[in-house]
């Protein structure tokens, strides 16, 4: 927990302007920068002579589609000497075009590339941002909150064209979405009654 | 006078035999050279992560046997730890030895598997009908304690789903005993033999540098000479308390990494014997009716337990807000689980990292300027399982 603190006050204070917020949670630290930042904040976590972050271990993205910026990035890099872990988070809007940090961190290049597949969010300076992990063809953003956890497309092996063909989801039983929320609770049933109640006594 | 010359493209893969599963990796050739590899993954890509949205705590669980499916319980592990650390409960002793004793299991699952594949690629047959022997028996060990021998679904947040039968321990215990030998024999075919060396020594070096910028960590890591383990360096569970030493690599090819994981497989031997030795007695999960289910005879008497039964099953359990990351030494490195709650009883996003993913990466850059014939043996030594590089 020290170690921590001690790199929370350092980090805080040799980049004092670029950090928006730091803070230790869970045993964790995290800081929160500006996406223009993103470059100069990991360069100084990886080559400071007391922070010496010098492995990328992941990018996560995150999808916040209610909020006014939409999506975050989750650096999360590890110091072997230090012995520490911290993360780097940064939440900009819809069609921003982020840094990328492949000169930093040539690992970061896939990672990118995963992100990019996933949630649709650009890098700049990637030398090849391609999709990774989705179907060659595929359209839309998998981990993006409103893409449906069915799909759009499915495959199979069609015996009249004698070839893999692609045709829209035909669910035989429509995917169910149970409400367990307790009752004493508030379930969304008991919340819509109330919202309508609420909504008629205006009226 | 010059000649033109004109690089050859090649497919090797996704249905090659020595891939490792589905890889397609797309092959520069200039003669027998590789010039570049661009692998494609995502073959088996199954939206794992998406569908970990949809559902409960409970119900998110197996669907991390089903990423490398060599170590199942390894994987389950990191998820385990991740929701216990959002929920700030304590994990009952007997249970952190059980689980200790199930992912060293799964280590030896594991890199019985690579160590005997890779010889397999370089043209040696024996060392894996030999190796698949010791792997069937420990996955009966698997199938008694959870019911299954492969996606064993047996942690559990707050401890584990039931307490081992009685004889398990003796026979894992009868099975440390004998399966040195084994390992003695496997050595005996592979550590001298002079086809496999001239295969793999000096094949795919990777310095400490690079292994560091390539994100590399596990048997990766270590066989380029970084003594870097998460058992002990951030111990988790009772590690702190076995003793055990991290093989470590000096010149980072892949014969190091084979010798890295013969000596991890003495080591996981030793950790089980110890924790046999030391197991305590006591419940293997958490006592909190919240999170972990009521034993079936409560449920036929007791009106609470009926009631957290119901309740576990349907809703499931509540993880308070808030974002955690937790890695575990799985047998190919560092996988982690970066997740994201935000109060209810589904994880609203829980990031993956499986150490695959960035081992196969550097691909490109290990196998640049070897020849075509390299390329099997430098992707069996990076230990690749597609369960978990494409998720």
């Amino acid at each position: 927990m020290k170690a921590l603190k001690d790199i929370e006050k350092l980090i805080n204070s040799e980049l004092a302007t670029k950090i928006q917020n730091s803070f230790i949670k869970n045993r964790e630290l995290t800081i929160e920068i500006n996406e223009n930042d993103l470059i100069e904040v990991i360069q100084f976590l990886k080559s400071n002579e007391k922070c010496k972050f010098r492995q990328l271990i992941d990018i996560a993205g995150v999808d916040y589609p209610d909020s006014e910026k939409r999506f975050q990035l989750v650096y999360l890099l590890l110091s072997h000497q230090n012995n520490i872990r911290v993360k780097v988070s940064t939440q900009f809007q819809l069609n921003q075009i982020i840094n990328s940090i492949t000169k930093i961190f040539p690992s970061a290049n896939w990672m990118e590339r995963e992100v990019f597949d996933m949630y649709g969010i650009k890098f700049k300076n990637h030398p090849d941002l391609r999709r990774i992990l989705t179907d060659y063809g595929f359209k839309g953003h998998p981990l993006r909150k409103d893409f449906p956890l069915t799909g759009f497309n499915e495959v199979r092996y069609s015996e009249k064209e004698k070839k893999v063909i692609y045709e829209p989801v035909k669910l035989e039983q429509n995917y169910r979405n149970f409400d367990f929320e307790s009752p004493w609770e508030g379930t969304n049933y008991l919340k819509e009654i109330k919202n309508l109640e609420k909504h008629d006594k205006k009226n | 006078m010059t000649k033109k010359t004109k690089s050859l493209n090649l497919n090797f893969g996704p249905q090659h035999p020595a891939a490792h599963g589905v890889l397609r990796l797309i092959l520069e050739l200039d003669g027998e050279v590789v010039e570049k590899a661009d692998p494609h993954i995502g073959l088996l890509h199954r939206g794992t992560e998406k569908l970990i949205e949809q559902k409960t705590y409970t119900q998110a669980l197996p669907y991390f046997d089903r990423l490398d499916y060599v170590a199942p319980m390894n994987q389950e592990h990191a998820f385990a730890l991740a929701a216990e650390k959002l929920l700030d409960i304590e994990v009952p002793i007997r249970a952190k030895y059980i689980r200790v004793i199930f992912c060293e299991i799964g280590r030896i699952l594991s890199h019985i598997l690579n160590v005997t594949t890779q010889a397999l690629d370089v043209g040696a047959l024996t060392p894996s009908l030999w190796g698949f022997e010791e792997r069937e028996t420990l996955m009966t060990f698997y199938e008694r304690a959870s019911g299954s021998r492969l996606h064993a679904n047996y942690f559990r947040t707050g401890g584990v789903h039931q307490d081992i039968p009685l004889k398990l321990i003796d026979d894992i215990e009868k099975f440390c005993k004998s399966f040195p030998k084994v390992i003695d024999d496997l050595e005996g075919l592979l550590t001298d033999n002079r086809i496999f060396k001239q295969r793999n020594v000096e094949i795919g070096i990777v310095t400490k540098q690079e292994a560091l910028d390539h994100s590399f960590s596990g048997v990766m890591l270590r066989g380029s000479g970084v003594p870097w383990d998460l058992r002990r360096s951030q111990p988790y569970e009772i590690y702190k308390y076995l003793d055990f030493k991290i093989p470590v690599g000096k010149n980072g090819d892949c014969y190091d990494r084979y010798l890295c994981r013969i000596e991890e497989m003495r080591e996981s031997v030793k950790i089980i014997l110890q924790c046999i030795e030391k197991l305590p007695k006591g419940p293997v999960k958490s006592i909190d009716g919240k999170i972990s289910p009521p034993n079936r005879d409560d449920l036929k008497q007791s009106m609470e337990a009926l009631i957290h039964h119901f309740k576990l099953f349907t809703e499931g359990y509540r993880v308070p807000k808030g974002d955690v990351y937790t890695a575990v030494e799985a047998p190919k490195g560092e996988f982690g689980v970066y997740l994201i709650s935000d109060g209810t009883n589904k994880p609203y996003r829980c990031k993956i990292r499986a150490p695959g993913f960035s081992h196969l990466q550097a691909m490109d850059y290990l196998i640049r300027g070897h020849m075509l014939a390299d390329v099997p043996a430098v992707l069996g030594s990076l230990d690749i399982v597609f369960g978990e590089v494409d998720r």
